[in-house]
């Protein structure tokens, strides 16, 4: 692998390769160093009492992976799975721990090298996703690539927030379902 | 010096058991300061921690340690006595041992100033006492007449001796006080006595490990010792000249004895039929046993049943075909038999035929004695061969070593002459200068070919040198329990492995089954069967004592003890009860909390427990013991009982408990475990912030286990952690709701009913009826939110956790399932009621229900729902 994370020299000009992929229409990249692999759509067992986003787990290779719907967690609308719908599979770093976490993701595009001085900071409003998610704005063709920090997506702060807002959420629904269903259920 | 540390690392784990081992032995020092053979394990722990320092290159601990051995081979040698400061500095010497162990090797040289204040602090401790020796005569009295109290012991068991010579207390007693006349300081006065009575104590050591038997001549000559003793510390005169002379002439005598009674254990041993023994049988039935209606097999058969036996049919004695009487025995056997039972034993299976058929019983090796006795006339063979100029003595190596003895046992059944042999090395000889092919071959093989034996008798031979060899090795094999130093790390990925295997073979279980190949089932079943043992094997590999645990807390009660100025006494029950080793590794955490707690809040100062009538030591007791898949530790105290009144106060002080509400003591002690629930008055540095409990809980909770707290006040507390033997695989019950299969622990499950009108008495409840009892249930459809193909007939559940029966309704129960537990990892570490996930034999993914914590969740929630509706109905009414 060419990439060189070496950032203190800034004489020599880095390359670094990254993964493209689609959400929607707009195209995202991670750092390929962090990519494990990259597996095609398969039934994922969903976790119950966990936020949307979380699709669930899957069995790989005897492993228990987790996978993260991302056009969910970056509040876009759910897609029809195709045969294009993948999932990427990267290391992810946790409270200092590597895990292994799915993503998916409505296709892949390519591998694409950039150089250090073609990234550009993201800018702080426009791009409705969190600032920290973004490591930087790569240009290609006229076209803006987001590339993602992957570890920060996918931080614990992150997982336990949304959950707790959710747990409430499902609660609620929950406490409405029985109080309406209650009268129904009767003799059942 | 990196490589260095490397040859350290391979040794600290080594070093670190003796160190363990170290400090527990100078702990029972302090209740038992006589026991020598705790001293005598300390000096060892030290002396193979220092071969280890000084191995890893650790040269300043490896000094420290000789020094330190230096001093506690003084305790060895009586030279001084156990004493609590002595302890008090070996204890602290550990822990800078401890130190020294850890850190890297530039910081090393700042500890041996550490080292120079223990030991010099040692070193002051045992000069008053050397000094002793030229102190009062009183002292020197006194030494004397627990020198003749011990001697009159002596005399006295060795007088029951020769009346019962082999009652093995009276010797153990013997022995106790001929080794405290040993250490006697009054001995060491007197040039060399200690050491002689040390070589009387070899002699009983012998006696002890049934070298030696007890002999009239043996006691006579002990009790010479005793009278020597007692006159050289008698005398007035210079006890050492007195000493000099007599004691030469009994040290005679006694190794006399000793070399006799080697003989002798041999002769008596041959007598006894205790141990193993290995025979030559020849058993030749006459012609007609057959009509007599003797079966020779069965005779064979009934031998084996004595022992490990090698059966050879010899066939020389077989005619040609047209010759055969079909009703004649014209076979018989050579049988090498390896047995307890002894000569008489064999005969008796042969009674009835022995007046007509021929029976040769030899002994041909009792556990030893075949090197002695074989040895001469292989030495013989080997003169004779010499004196021949047949060959060298290596030829004849050359020619023995792969078929040793051969020529011996052939010629000691009588199968070979020596002239015979002669003969046939002679023919060699004569034609002419051995070629090297020739040279080579067996010397059985030459002989088939002179025809002096046939192959039979060969083969016979052969086996019976097989057969003892096959006997030594089993001997050599029990005596050591050999083991192997395996890093954890390679056990885990072991276990790993093995779970695979075991997700792989449901996988292949379930295919066969769906294929319906008779052929391909068995193969699975075979296969079932192999993980099954394999699963097993492999987590008792993991399996560890917990006794390693509870040894460590021995130490810390101690220091804890000291600390609070109470006096504890630790006891222990069940050591040898067997858990996972992750699981032991994290139990150390609550436990240190749970003792800490009962030391600090539980056990009251002596003061204040023979004022209650107490005894004045305080008493913590670890136990542990094996309950179905679980195991069970119970901390108990008999300290002063946690005071429910004023956990109540402190609950309803910190809004725990409302007011008004009345709790059960069980329930008021469940309060003790919330973080920050403190009862005590002030923080000691022990405890008293409220963190401990909190984190038991939670260490717990992870392992998959239940605490239970009881206590009656003043009287003691006892606090029982009921955990899973192991972490990585469970019995499960493989349920399903909707598309989605889930895993509930079969250890937890009571019975499973179809959930039907008469089993629900519900009015929109989630009450089932089950024969009588009422059972809550929690609807997992609901619980989830599952919403697609409700079944018509739903199942229950029905499980018990803590005590308390809920019923879980699925859609169908599937069956029962091996399940390797997955973590979830970290992205789902918040998700309650789910502890994993289950890879299942087609691949898909089961989730791992965590029971009691789902009951709690839902119990919350139905709380939550109570409280919000009534405050629903106050704003309405408002």
């Amino acid at each position: 692998m060419l990439n060189n994370k070496n950032s203190g020299t800034e004489s020599i000009i880095e390359m670094m390769q990254y993964l493209t992929f689609k959400l929607d229409e707009e195209v995202f990249a991670i750092d390929i160093s962090k990519v494990r692999e990259v597996l095609e759509f398969s039934p994922v067992t969903k976790v119950p009492q966990t936020p949307n986003f979380m699709c669930g787990v899957i069995n790989l290779r005897g492993s228990v992976v987790p996978v993260v719907d991302l056009r969910l967690k970056f509040g876009m609308e759910e897609a029809a799975k195709t045969v294009d719908t993948c999932i990427i599979i990267s290391e992810v770093t946790l409270d200092g721990e590597t895990t292994i976490i799915g993503s998916l993701v409505d296709s892949v595009q390519e591998v694409f090298e950039f150089e250090s001085s073609q990234i550009e900071p993201a800018p702080r409003i426009g791009t409705k996703l969190k600032i920290e998610f973004i490591k930087g704005m790569g240009k290609r063709d006229d076209e803006f690539i987001i590339i993602l920090d992957i570890d920060r997506v996918f931080s614990t702060d992150e997982f336990s927030l949304i959950q707790q807002t959710e747990a409430f959420a499902t609660e609620r629904k929950h406490i409405k379902e029985t109080a309406y269903s209650t009268p129904e259920s009767t003799g059942s | 010096m990196s490589n260095l540390d490397n040859h350290w690392n391979a040794c600290r784990d080594e070093a670190y058991e003796h160190l363990n081992n170290l400090e527990l032995s100078l702990l029972d020092l302090e209740d038992r300061p006589d026991d020598t053979h705790t001293i005598d394990v300390v000096f060892r722990s030290l002396h193979s921690i220092k071969g280890l320092a000084s191995m890893g290159g650790m040269t300043e601990l490896a000094d420290f340690i000789h020094d330190m051995e230096t001093i506690i081979d003084m305790l060895r040698s009586g030279s001084l006595s156990v004493s609590r400061d002595l302890l008090e500095h070996t204890v602290s010497a550990c822990d800078l041992i401890r130190t020294m162990m850890d850190t890297s090797e530039t910081e090393r040289a700042y500890f041996n100033e550490q080292a120079e204040v223990i030991l010099t602090a040692l070193r002051t401790i045992t000069v008053p006492l050397d000094e002793q020796y030229e102190s009062p005569e009183s002292l020197a009295e006194q030494e004397k007449e627990e020198v003749y109290e011990l001697l009159n012991e002596l005399e006295s068991s060795l007088l029951e001796l020769e009346d019962t010579s082999d009652d093995k207390e009276t010797i153990d007693r013997a022995f106790r006080a001929l080794h405290t006349i040993k250490g006697s300081g009054a001995l060491s006065r007197f040039n060399g006595l200690a050491k002689f009575v040390h070589n009387v104590e070899t002699v009983f050591d012998m006696i002890r490990g049934g070298e030696l038997t007890i002999t009239d001549r043996l006691i006579d000559t002990t009790l010479s010792v005793c009278d020597l003793i007692r006159s050289v510390l008698n005398t007035s005169e210079d006890g050492n000249a007195l000493f000099a002379e007599k004691s030469p002439g009994i040290v005679e005598s006694l190794s006399q004895l000793t070399s006799n009674g080697t003989d002798q254990k041999l002769d008596t041993n041959s007598d006894e039929s205790e141990s193993s023994k290995t025979y030559r049988i020849r058993f030749r039935p006459s012609l007609d046993i057959f009509l007599k209606g003797t079966d020779p097999l069965a005779l064979l058969i009934e031998l084996r049943t004595l022992g490990y036996s090698t059966v050879i049919a010899q066939k020389d004695g077989i005619p040609p075909l047209n010759e055969i009487n079909p009703e004649h025995c014209y076979t018989y056997w050579d049988i090498i038999l390896t047995t307890n039972s002894d000569k008489n034993a064999i005969r008796d299976i042969f009674i009835f035929t022995e007046d007509d058929s021929e029976l040769t019983i030899d002994t041909i090796d009792d556990s030893g004695r075949l090197d002695r006795d074989s040895a001469a006339p292989e030495r013989d063979l080997e003169n004779l061969l010499n004196n021949f100029g047949v060959m060298t003595r290596d030829d004849f190596d050359k020619i023995t070593n792969p078929r040793q003895r051969l020529c011996d046992i052939l010629i000691e059944r009588g199968d070979l002459t020596v002239e015979d042999l002669e003969q046939v090395l002679g023919q060699e000889k004569g034609s002419g200068e051995p070629d090297s092919a020739s040279e080579t071959r067996p010397i059985n093989e030459k002989l088939i070919e002179a025809s002096m034996v046939d192959t039979g008798k060969v083969d016979s031979t052969l086996a019976e040198q097989q057969h003892v060899k096959n006997v030594r090795q089993q001997q050599s094999q029990i005596t050591p329990v050999s083991s192997i130093r395996v890093s954890s790390d390679k056990l885990d990925t072991l276990v790993d492995l093995v779970g695979e295997l075991v997700t792989l073979q449901a996988r292949l279980t379930q295919m066969s089954l769906s294929k319906n190949d008779a052929e391909l089932i068995m193969i699975a079943e075979e296969v079932e069967r192999l993980t099954d043992e394999l699963r097993d094997n492999t987590m008792s590999v993991r399996l560890v004592p917990i006794g390693t645990l509870f040894g460590k807390f021995k130490r810390l009660v101690r220091d804890l003890a000291k600390e609070t100025g109470k006096k504890i006494e630790m006891t222990t029950e069940g050591a040898e009860t067997e858990l996972d080793k992750t699981v032991i590794e994290r139990l150390n955490d609550p436990l240190v909390h749970l003792i800490r707690n009962s030391i600090d809040h539980g056990i009251e100062s002596p003061q204040v427990r023979t004022k209650h009538g107490k005894a004045e030591h305080g008493v913590v007791h670890l136990a542990a013991k094996h309950s179905g898949g679980y195991v069970l530790i119970k901390i108990t105290d008999d300290g002063r009982g946690i005071d429910a009144h004023a956990v109540r106060e402190k609950a309803r002080s910190r809004g725990l408990l409302e007011n008004d509400k009345t709790a059960s003591d069980q329930e008021l002690f469940s309060l003790i475990l919330s973080p920050g629930f403190s009862t005590a008055e002030k923080v000691t540095n022990v405890s008293g912030r409220g963190v401990g409990m909190d984190v038991v809980k939670r260490n717990i909770d992870d392992l998959r286990g239940s605490l239970e707290i009881s206590s009656n006040k003043g009287i003691g507390t006892t606090i029982t952690m009921k955990l899973p033997l192991t972490l990585a695989i469970i019995d499960g019950l493989l349920v399903k709701v909707g598309d989605s299969f889930f895993v509930l622990p079969l250890s937890i499950i009571e019975e499973c009913v179809e959930l039907t009108g008469s089993a629900v008495n519900s009015h929109g409840r989630n009450i089932a009826n089950i024969r009588g009892a009422v059972v809550p249930y929690i609807s997992l459809r609901n619980q989830f939110h599952i919403h697609e193909n409700r079944p018509e007939l739903e199942q229950l559940v029905i499980t018990n956790t803590d005590g308390m029966r809920v019923g879980f309704v699925v859609d169908h129960v599937v069956d029962e399932h091996q399940t390797v537990i997955k973590s979830l990892g970290k992205a789902y570490q918040h998700v309650e009621g789910v502890s994993g996930a289950t890879i299942l034999g087609d691949g898909t993914l089961a989730l791992i229900l965590d029971a009691s914590k789902l009951i709690q969740v839902v119990e919350e929630q139905d709380q939550g729902f109570i409280t919000k509706q009534q405050s629903h109905i106050l704003i309405v009414s408002s």
